[in-house]
Formats: C-alpha cells, structure tokens, sequence
C-alpha cells in the first residue's frame, strides 16, 4: 500500500492556470483524479490487465513534457478548432463525457491531467476530403518524460472526414492518451491511428466513440512502436443503424509487449459492427487481442463479425487472444474466430520453387499477412507511411508490392 | 558424348520416416520428355519433390547430377534459379500476394542468378501478355492473388504460364493432369508442347495414360514401391493402359534396357 501511494503521488497533477476559470474543469479533474487514486494502477488481478504488466510505468520518475499535438491541416471551411482555453468559457463542454474513466485508472489519469487538448469540431453536413492529421511527437530528453494528450472529436450530423492520429517519438517518453468521438446522425468517420513510437516508450490510449443512428465509424490501428503499448478502443453504438468497422495491426519483435483491447458495445437495433485484427510477433515480443462485443437486450438484428489473426515468427513470441461474445439479445447474428500460426511451409516451399531466396519468401509471406489489414487504410499518404514502416521493421528495408 | 542433362543414381529417401525411394535410377537428356508412370504411393510424387528440394524429404543414399553439379546439395531456390521447375500437382495458394508480383520476383530472381538485368514493370507486363497466351490465362488471374480462388483447371494453367515465364531446363510435371476435364487438358497439354524445345527436358509424373496421348513422351517409365521396374518408349503407355500395375508389383520383371 504504501509504495503504491509514493507512486501514484509521483503522477499528481499539477495545478492549472486555465482551469482555474472553469469550474466545470476543476471539478472534473478532482472527480478524475480521486478515482485514479481509488483505482490506482492496474495488477494483473484486473481482469484487462491479465496479460499486461505496467511495472515499466509504476517504476520510472517521469517528468512532465510540454509537447503539444500538431494539427497538420485544416480545412478552410467545415471544421471548427477549438483550444482548451477557449472551450473552457463556453456552456456545453463534452470533454470527459465519452471516455470515462470509472474503470480506467489511465484515462482517469489523463483527465486529471491533460493540458494540451484539440477539440475539433466538423460542422453538420460538411465533407471534408482531406484527412485531417493530428501528431504528437516525443523526442528524445535525455530523461524520461510524460505526456497526457487529449482530443475530442465532434463529428457532426451527416458530416464526412477523415482524421489521423499519429504518434511518434525518439525518447523514452510514456504517452498516456485519450481520445473521445462523437458521430451525430448519418456522420461518417474514418479514424486511422498510428503508434510508431520508439522502441523504449510506454504507451497507453484510451479511445472512445459513441454513434448515432445510421452513422459510420471506420478505425485503422497500427501499433508497430514503443516497449509496453496499450489501446483501449471502446465503440457505442448507441442509435439504431449505426455500423463499426475495426482494423487494426500490431507488430512487435525484440521485447516489445503490444496489448490492443477492443470493446463493441451495441446497444442499439439493427447495428453492424465487424472488427478484423492482425497481430505478427517476433522475437521475444509478445501480443495481446481481447476483443469484446457486447450486445445489449434490446439490440435485436445485431450482426457483429469479429476476426483476430495472428502470425509468430518465433519460438518466443507469444500472443493471447481472448475474443469474448457477451449476448443478451435473442435475434443476433454474431460470429468471432481467432487464429495463431506460423508461416505456411507449403507456401514458403512453392515461392522457394520458384526462385525466391528464403529470407525474401518469409518476408513477403509476413507482408501479405500485414498489408491485407495496412492497405484497407484510405488515406493514400497515411498508407504508404505505414506500408514504408512495416517494410523496415518487417525486413529492414522499405517494402512496396507493387508489380 | 555430351553430358546428360540429369542423372539420377541409386536415389534412395524417406518422407517422415517411411523409406520411399528404395534406389530409383533415371538418366534425361537435354531435350527429352520422359513420362514416370506407376500406381498410387509408387513414389512418383516424392520424386518429383526430392528434384525440387522440398524440405521433409531426405535422401538417404545415392546421388543426383544437374547439369555436372551435385542438385541434391542446392537449397530450392538455387535449384529453381538453375532451372528446375516443378509444376505442383496442388499449386498453393497465397492470400495478399499478386499473382504479377510473384512472377515478377521469381522471374527476377532467376535473371538475377543468371546474370542478366532484371526486369522493370513494363518489360514484365509485356513479357506477361506475351507468355499468357501459350496457356489462355486469363489476364484478371494474373493480377489476382497467387492461385487464391481458382479453379483446378486455372491453377495448373497457372503453373504451366510460370513454366513459360521461367524458362527452365528441365520441368517435373507432378500430376499436371490431376483434377481436369478433357478441355482444360487440351489447353495445359497444348501449352506444354508449345514450350518443349531442343534446350527444355521434361519428366511427366502421372497416374493415367491419358495425358501422354496429349504430351508424347520420348521415353516412359514405371515406378513401383520406389525404384524403376519398367523403362521404354512411348507405346508402354498403351500396355499399362490395356494391363494396368498390377501385373508388375505381384513380379516385377528385370529392368527392361529398351533405350
């Protein structure tokens, strides 16, 4: 008990001038910050932290960073920016209301201390065609360093954008994140997040989004960076007709610890929601999928499909996979499967046969694996970023499969 | 005398522990089609994937020369770059791989080897337009990922189109006939004798004599239990058409020396 407060004490906020001006704000990161201490950090007795130790951010003096999240476009009209400072003086703030954190000792955390918070707001009915891109960089400090970022996404009725979240890094930097998503009636999102941090960050995000009817929400998670990487990806889909589609990729070799933790949550009729996740391991990485799909009683004409595949390239790697159905609506149709293997021998011999040296016969095989998740991505720029990044941690040079 | 292009010697291997080749001895020369006949688990198929260098297979005695050299001490690939090409009797598929991206590497791979310039995309294309006619393939199959979603037919045309692309010298057709209708066997049949030639041996493994009314052989031979019991020319088909194998597993008659 006692080395657990001395730790939690190390991550007290600090007092904010800004939020000083808003009462709203101060009580929520009281709320916020008393039920991190409630909760404290997770152990592997917490049911979702099975599989994950967080002893790489219990046992770091971090310092505060100042990094601030870097808006790399806007469009000129339809999206309205908003910073902490000025959605503090207005009526209606959303913040924290997407993402809670009664069970989440991090975006519990978060909240009590994020400074640096984009609050984009997509006007109804606007189509924006370029995706809007959001990166938050760690560089190397020569000590280790945390940051909170936060943003809030307001996507408003029948709008359609594209938005990219990247997050990137020398140092040995823990970046606690959250990000919350609103989708109003008929909105169209497509949320792709890239985590490519260095290999000696810690990495916890907190994403959330809640669904109105008849929206459509479109999320790529590529994790392919940092030591210990966690994302919570919690979907609602909370009006009737609204539809999910999940993808995401985690890549992990040497004694990289990716953990991807997904939770559906249909709550509404006649919703459609299908998740497809890869994992590829080497070394002596080791994965995490749990995948949860909830449909409530009254969800009835639910149609949820859920694919979780992974690919071990070693002896030492090791993935856990724990789908997990919980179905209370009697008129669904819900399917979930999960697969974990190596390289298929008879498609390596059959490219061997015909030419292809070993090493390059594993690797496209890996490829293949990995870009049947990195070319679902839309954004042409976005892709080709991930596919060049995969390409130099699968093989160690730039890997394009084109003809 | 010039030098047989293969010679097999004395081949003995095991496929997970079971002895399947007791000694089979073959000698092809540049330019011959020789047909390997012989009823189910004669070996047939290990031959064909002991010449390729599928892992899983060991050879426990005897020896196999390529063009002079020793094959069985090549990894696959090198086997492939030196051109040995085996049609698969089950081509496998690949999910995620463009059919023209493999050919692309491989072809590549082998020109590479062979010291010549590799291929750009265009020149590709445009050797890819020219190859796919000897066996009809469709162009959508070639941009399609490897073999994923065709049919049996498509597939060994498929295999018969990376043969043209390759341009070995010498190509073990496992059981090319397995599997297709009278039509699609025309079409294979036909893209093999387009591609035979003075510099291209070829061993056709098969079960039925009906392909080798399609792909004449110069020389035939009958595999049982593992070796060689029956070797001579093209009308032997037509015996084990009429007799069938059994006559020679219940006494295998000396090697007859037809050649």
């Amino acid at each position: 008990m006692e080395a657990a407060a001395v730790e939690k004490a190390a991550f007290s906020p600090e007092p904010h001038a800004a939020s000083a001006a808003a009462p709203w704000l101060t009580q929520l990161r009281r709320g916020a910050f008393a039920r991190f201490e409630e909760l404290g950090f997770p152990t592997p007795h917490d049911e979702d932290w099975r599989y994950t130790g967080v002893q790489p951010i219990t046992s770091t003096a971090w310092t505060r960073a100042r990094h601030v999240q870097e808006l790399r476009f806007l469009p000129p009209t339809g999206v309205r920016v908003r910073p902490l400072s000025q959605a503090l003086l207005e009526a209606e703030p959303a913040l924290g209301r997407i993402a809670g954190f009664a069970r989440d000792a991090f975006a519990a955390l978060n909240t009590a201390s994020f400074e640096d918070a984009i609050i984009l707001e997509i006007l109804p009915g606007a189509v924006i065609t370029q995706p809007i891109e959001i990166v938050l960089r760690s560089p190397d400090a020569g000590r280790p360093e945390v940051c909170y970022p936060r943003v809030l996404v307001l996507a408003g009725a029948r709008s359609q954008a594209a938005i990219v979240q990247t997050f990137t890094g020398e140092g040995r930097s823990f970046t606690n994140a959250v990000t919350e998503i609103a989708l109003g009636e008929g909105a169209i999102l497509e949320h792709t997040l890239f985590q490519r941090e260095s290999d000696a960050a810690c990495h916890v995000h907190t994403l959330a989004a809640r669904q109105g009817r008849g929206s459509r929400f479109t999320s790529h998670n590529v994790a392919l960076g940092a030591a210990l990487a966690r994302t919570n990806l919690n979907v609602a889909l909370e009006a009737e007709g609204a539809e999910c589609t999940l993808y995401g990729l985690f890549v992990g070799k040497g004694a990289q610890h990716l953990d991807m933790h997904t939770t559906i949550d249909h709550a509404s009729p006649r919703c459609t929601s299908r998740e497809l996740y890869k994992g590829i391991l080497d070394g002596a990485a080791r994965g995490v999928f749990h995948g949860k799909v909830l449909v409530r009683k009254d969800a009835q004409k639910t149609d949820a499909v859920q694919t979780n595949k992974n690919l071990l390239l070693s002896r030492q790697a090791l993935v856990d996979s724990t789908p997990a159905l919980e179905i209370l609506a009697d008129d669904v149709k819900c399917r979930h499967g999960s697969t974990t293997g190596q390289l298929d021998a008879a498609a390596l011999f059959y490219l061997r046969a015909r030419g292809i040296g070993e090493e390059a016969a594993r690797a496209l095989l890996t490829w293949a694996f990995a870009a049947d998740v990195a070319e679902r991505i839309r954004v042409p720029s976005v892709r080709a970023e991930v596919e060049r990044e995969l390409g130099l941690r699968l093989t160690g040079a730039p890997f394009a499969m084109t003809a | 005398m010039k030098q047989p292009l293969l010679e097999i010697e004395n081949l003995h291997a095991n496929v997970a522990g079971n002895e399947i080749l007791r000694g089979v001895d073959l000698t092809v020369n540049a330019g011959e089609v020789h047909a390997v006949m012989g009823p189910n688990g004669s070996g047939k198929s290990t031959l064909a994937h002991v010449l390729a260098g599928r892992p899983g297979y060991t050879v426990t005695a005897g020896s196999v020369r390529y063009k002079g050299q020793d094959l069985l001490a090549m990894a696959p690939e090198i086997r492939a770059r030196e051109g040995v090409f085996l049609a698969f009797q089950y081509p496998v598929e690949i999910p995620g791989v463009s059919n023209v991206y493999f050919l692309k590497a491989a072809v590549n791979a082998v020109r590479k080897h062979r010291g010549l310039p590799e291929y750009d995309a265009i020149e590709f294309l445009a050797l890819v337009k020219q190859k796919a006619k000897i066996v009809e393939i469709d162009e959508d199959l070639v941009k399609r990922p490897v073999n994923e979603g065709f049919s049996g037919g498509e597939k060994k045309r498929n295999e018969i189109f990376q043969m043209a692309l390759l341009d070995p010298s010498l190509a073990i057709l496992d059981e090319t006939d397995s599997g297709l209708d009278i039509d699609a066997l025309r079409v294979v049949a036909g893209g093999v004798n387009q591609l035979r030639s003075p510099e291209r041996s070829m061993i056709v493994v098969t079960h039925y004599q009906r392909l080798l009314n399609y792909i004449v052989p110069d020389f035939l031979h009958v595999l049982v239990e593992g070796r060689v019991v029956l070797s001579g020319g093209k009308e032997l088909a037509l015996e084990l058409e009429d007799k069938g194998y059994a006559w020679l597993e219940k006494e295998p008659p000396a090697v007859a020396a037809v050649r």
